[in-house]
């Protein structure tokens, strides 16, 4: 139940089509031949299905690149330079962070805005960091840690009435919670393929509005404008250096089609069924300490939390050992949040669910924590 | 090797407008393939679309329609 790292059931279309991928295409855009084209073909298929998932109106705005970390340091070292502010918040992981760390050395100012005790943002917490040479906003859509959605239709027109870029990480959210880049005024959007998307690992992308124009943090081969010294300037090719990870966009588009298909809503309502399930049966359990807003509707299928005095890999180790039960424990890559918590050397112990587990696992689940908080 | 014929023949920035170009094209049943860019022909994409001569309008109003957007369009012997 470590969906959140990666979703490892991945419907038996995502295996099928990177077996085939790997028997059948070539190399994109080098070639006319039969295998080349199908290779580019396929890769285009899952920049239109990508665009209609995440409301983008032209499909060639969204680039691949191999995760969302890459995604992030594209976007974060593509376009900040020394003197701009950012804002962005303590829900971040370190792949928002650390880029950003690495830039504030060489003169970019930050402010990481706060959360209450459930852990929550609010827009009003961000539009009170917004100072004259703001230039950008970075929030992550959901938490990694408690499974809480920030509230991002309303953080990109607070951007947008300022004049700011807004860049939004949706390592968590892609497949979960509802998306639309341009409803909801997201500029750059940066995503995974292998949590919720159910891709192969090593794929993921980058959204760029047209109006952006981004450095590129990778030059080199493109199969176009050979003679041309630069990276050619048109996206996606702008962004795209290099053969592209053409197997696992297959699968990923295979898992984009499953997530079409079934409906971002109805997958979120059974994710959140099975979260929900699990946070009634511990939540009055003796001391579980539990770390998010289970109130609100629009959030991941995430439950965090702590049991007594435990070191959370302890919990998590046995959770393993005797039930045979996989999660997460430790840090999550999410420092701020857990000095927010106070659980930096405890950690967390972190239940994410997917579509693909059962009521069945839930309930074992449950059972197992009964009797490690009565043991 | 074949004989040339006088075509038309688009290129592009991108593969991914070629791409774009294609699957419309079929869709609508217009004749056409992909070949390698000409050597006549200096920048873009490293493949293009070559299609009748005929076909010269319908393929610029269905560019024009889904916003792909070309390199240039030539009538060369290929």
């Amino acid at each position: 139940m470590d969906n959140a790292a990666t979703s490892m059931r991945k419907p038996k279309e995502v295996t099928s089509a990177v077996t085939r991928a790997m028997t059948s295409i070539g190399n994109a855009g080098r070639g006319v031949n039969d295998a080349s084209l199908e290779a580019a073909r396929e890769i285009y298929e899952t920049r239109s299905l990508l665009a209609r998932l995440f409301g983008v109106k032209d499909p060639k705005q969204i680039a691949f690149t191999s995760n969302s970390t890459m995604s992030l340091n594209m976007a974060i070292k593509g376009l900040l330079v020394p003197g701009d502010h950012v804002i962005t918040t303590i829900q971040e992981h370190n792949s928002v962070l650390r880029p950003l760390y690495e830039l504030e050395a060489l003169g970019v100012s930050l402010s990481i805005v706060g959360a209450d005790e459930k852990g929550k943002t609010t827009v009003d917490d961000i539009k009170k960091a917004i100072r004259h040479n703001t230039k950008y906003i970075i929030t992550t859509h959901a938490s990694n840690l408690t499974g809480n959605a920030l509230p991002v239709a309303e953080i990109g027109a607070l951007a947008r009435e300022n004049g700011l870029i807004y860049i939004v990480d949706a390592s968590q959210s892609a497949g979960v919670l509802p998306l639309d880049v341009e409803a909801m005024k997201i500029d750059v959007l940066c995503f995974t393929g292998h949590k919720s998307l159910y891709g192969p690992q090593g794929t993921g992308g980058i959204y760029v509005s047209e109006q952006l124009k981004m450095r590129p943090l990778v030059v080199g081969g493109t199969g176009v404008q050979t003679f041309r010294h630069e990276q050619p300037p048109e996206m996606p090719t702008h962004l795209e250096a290099g053969t592209l990870n053409g197997h696992g966009i297959a699968g990923l588009k295979a898992g984009v089609t499953f997530v079409l298909e079934r409906g971002v809503e109805a997958i979120r309502e059974r994710e959140l069924a099975l979260a929900q399930m699990f946070r009634k049966g511990i939540a009055d359990l003796p001391g579980i300490q539990l770390y998010g807003d289970f109130e609100e509707e629009l959030r991941c299928p995430i439950v965090s939390f702590n049991v007594g005095d435990y070191d959370s890999g302890e919990v998590g180790d046995e959770l393993l050992q005797e039930y045979g039960i996989i999660t997460r424990t430790g840090g999550h890559c999410a420092p701020l949040l857990h000095k927010h918590f106070g659980t930096e050397s405890r950690g967390m112990i972190r239940f994410s669910f997917s579509h693909f587990n059962t009521d069945e696992e839930v309930a074992k689940a449950i059972t197992a924590i009964k009797i490690i908080t009565t043991e | 090797m074949r004989k040339k014929e006088l075509k038309l023949v688009v290129t592009f920035h991108t593969t991914a407008e070629a791409m774009a170009l294609e699957k419309a094209a079929k869709e609508r049943s217009l004749l056409g393939r992909m070949i390698p860019v000409p050597r006549e022909l200096s920048s873009g994409c490293g493949i293009s679309w070559t299609s009748p001569l005929e076909l010269r309008e319908e393929l610029l109003s269905l560019m024009e329609e889904l916003q792909i957007e070309k390199d240039e369009i030539h009538e060369i012997m290929v």
